[in-house]
């Protein structure tokens, strides 16, 4: 911490940051030209994020029917105990447990269960990205980190085409996570391996019309 | 631990590299891989052009008045809930970690790559206090198992192939923790599954996370680290402490800037429409303890140059290295810093001064051939910066290395000349480092000269660390 002393580091550099600028009028603003696309026309962005979600080896589907397409995916993954936040309701899960976060789970016990049920804050087409904000149907964080399984539903109204499109509508103030495929390294040979530390399998189902 | 200092000049480590056939192989199929995926998603961006400049301009609007956008960074950080520190040199940062985590009982440490960390050798800090830390990133695991250097920003362990990483990974990996399974394979799947499995109880038990940042944002206070594995995620989000070490030059004004980085990074650092993953947080979150450590070590130093403040810009996407024809032969350890490349070669000189024959011949590691430029994302014209460190060398020079340019343009001009001097240099950089000439030429006149280094790079470096 910044102590009392007369010369703490935070004035030592902020002197130093001054005496760097002095060619540099102080009253003066660097115009930031945004000539970039705020958005973009091009193919429907529910095509648009499938394609980018094969790209990345994530499994994605067009669903009508959450609540089947979730009990679904889990009987065919044969995923048995899954962690939900608050805002999944039981009736998505069928057959499978529903663990609650409630009171909060240890590392531990994410590492036990067999995957995790999400919603999501936004998705991006153009560049295949989901984006959590720990939402009450999303949980915190590390309950989409630790389980080797991750099942995201995305709704149609939740899909952007573009990157400034989604930062518009992200609050800052809230522990945001962009996911754009299953974690993945190139860190031998550049040789690209799916799942590393985070779940290996990402599974999108994007409901195009209401159940 | 190891350290950079003592490091000999770019053209004598180079030479080194250049002869080295394996390393030469693996750069040349990374930048080669790399550049190409780069061109292919930066050409699906209509807009890029635009982008770049905005990128720019963003960096310069936050250098120009930098001191405003900390203060700003800072009361927003407090405001969450977060702790601001100020280091004004690597050793004040290692200190302000080191108490941080000692305050926390704590004996070991999970860490996220981060290039500020490695620039201050914290990891060797915290050693000296009793406090082990993890690397976690693959790359960086190799590296540190392996107790080697960096060599690519992105993909730091590029110079191992696969054969020696499982070696590494059977000799090593028990001395950090739960061993390699005896009957380990090389291909990468069964090494990341290793790796996967090493750090999977690290990862749960941790109880004190360290990371650097991309960026930072003055208006809200957010962090955010972009990443492909989850182990950044895991050290992020799992640790009841948070410590990130995060340099001067990493803010940017506004929340909406990010739509221009978070376009511009990923598609110019591995070549992909976004990265696996990326973490945005502010403050203390989620129940965490958070303490953010600004760092300057010599960051104030670049801003006072006129021209060269402009490598504060960067956004530490390695492009530029994946285009450069020096980069390609030389390798990145030639560059004796954790910034190798052109990036490096601008970078380095100005963050620690003129002081010694790496630094002093570094800008003459270019062929001044601007492609670094071109690919910049924020359009750091580095051979511009180059040409105005050369000529400050030349003005700041003893006489001593005056002399010694123009012995190696004469030295240059015959095969056998250079092959007598790079034996000499040989043989008296073992006593006295420091004072060791080294032809200043442009190395990019000697790199196709073959010179048969008396020992390895690797074999010298491990003899005098
Ligand atoms: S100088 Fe430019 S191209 Fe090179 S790493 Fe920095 S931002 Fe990337």
């Amino acid at each position: 911490m910044v102590g009392g002393e007369p010369m703490s580091s935070k004035d030592q550099i902020l002197a130093r940051v001054r005496s760097a600028l002095a060619d540099v009028p102080r009253d003066e603003d660097v115009p930031v030209p945004r000539d970039y696309d705020h958005s973009r026309s091009g193919p429907d962005v529910v095509e648009l994020l499938v394609d980018r979600l094969v790209d990345y080896k994530a499994e994605v589907r067009e669903v009508d029917d959450v609540a089947a397409a979730v009990a679904e995916a889990l009987t065919r993954r044969r995923a048995r105990r899954l962690a939900v936040p608050s805002g999944i309701p039981d009736s998505w899960l069928a057959e499978a447990e529903a663990v609650r976060d409630d009171p909060p789970l240890t590392p531990a016990e994410l590492n036990a269960l067999d995957g995790v049920v999400t919603g999501c804050a936004v998705a991006i087409a153009e560049t295949g990205t989901i984006v959590l904000d720990a939402g009450p149907d999303q949980g915190r964080r590390a309950l989409t980190l630790v389980p080797d399984y991750h099942l995201c539903v995305v709704r149609r109204d939740q899909i952007v085409r573009t990157v400034p499109e989604a930062l518009e509508r992200l609050d800052p103030s809230r522990p945001l996570t962009w996911i754009s495929g299953p974690s993945a390294t190139s860190d031998i040979e550049l040789d690209r391996v799916e799942g590393v530390h985070g779940p290996r399998t990402l599974e999108v189902l994007i409901v195009v019309s209401r159940p | 631990m190891n350290s950079f200092v003592g490091m000999p000049s770019f053209p004598e480590a180079s030479s080194v590299a250049v002869g080295d056939a394996q390393l030469r192989h693996n750069l040349r199929k990374a930048t080669h891989t790399i550049r190409a995926k780069r061109a292919a998603v930066v050409g699906e961006q209509p807009d890029w052009a635009a982008l770049r400049e905005a990128g720019a301009a963003i960096k310069d609007r936050t250098l120009r008045h930098l001191d405003v956008y900390l203060e700003r960074l800072e009361a927003a950080v407090v405001a969450a809930g977060g702790t601001v520190h100020w280091a004004a040199d690597a050793a004040e940062a290692n200190r302000i970690v080191t108490d941080l985590v000692k305050a926390t009982g704590e004996t070991e440490v999970v860490k996220v790559k981060s290039m500020a960390t490695q620039e201050i050798d914290l990891n060797a800090a915290l050693a000296d206090a009793g406090i082990r830390a993890y690397e976690t990133d693959l790359a960086e695991l190799i590296v540190q198992l392996g107790d080697d250097w960096p060599s690519h920003i992105l993909v730091p362990a590029i110079h191992r192939n696969r054969a020696e990483i499982r070696e590494i990974f059977l000799e090593h990996m028990a001395d950090w923790g739960r061993p390699a399974p005896p009957d380990l394979k090389d291909d990468p799947r069964a090494l990341a599954e290793a790796a996967r499995l090493h750090l999977r109880e690290r990862f749960l038990s941790a109880r004190v996370g360290i990371s650097g940042a991309n960026f930072a944002v003055a208006e809200t206070g957010t962090l955010v680290v972009l990443e492909s594995e989850g182990n950044g995620r895991m050290c992020l989000t799992l640790p009841e402490t948070l410590i990130s070490v995060v340099g001067i030059e990493k803010l940017v004004p506004t929340w909406q800037d990010l739509e221009v980085f978070m376009q511009l990074l990923p598609r110019s650092s591995t070549g992909e429409r976004m990265n696996p993953y990326t973490s945005m947080w502010t403050g203390a979150t989620e129940g965490q303890t958070f303490h953010l450590v600004l760092l300057d070590n010599g960051r104030t130093s670049v801003l006072a140059d006129e021209v060269g403040r402009q490598a504060l810009r960067c956004i530490r996407c390695s492009a530029c290295l994946n285009v450069c024809p020096v980069y390609e032969r030389a390798g990145g350890h030639a560059y004796g810093s954790v910034y190798p490349g052109p990036i490096g070669a601008i970078l380095t000189p100005q963050l620690r001064g003129m002081a010694g024959p790496l630094e002093e011949s570094l800008p003459y590691a270019s062929t001044l051939c601007g492609a670094c430029y071109e690919v910049c994302p924020v359009a750091i014209n580095i051979p511009e910066v180059l040409l105005d460190l050369r000529a400050k060398a030349v003005t700041h020079g003893h006489v001593g290395q005056r002399l010694a340019m123009g012995a190696a343009r004469r030295v240059l001009d015959s095969p056998r000349w250079l092959a007598v001097a790079q034996r000499s240099a040989g043989r008296f950089r073992r006593w006295t480092p420091k004072r060791l000439p080294g032809p200043l030429s442009a190395w990019s006149d000697t790199r196709d000269v073959p010179v048969p280094p008396k020992e390895s790079f690797r074999q010298w470096w491990a003899a005098s660390r």
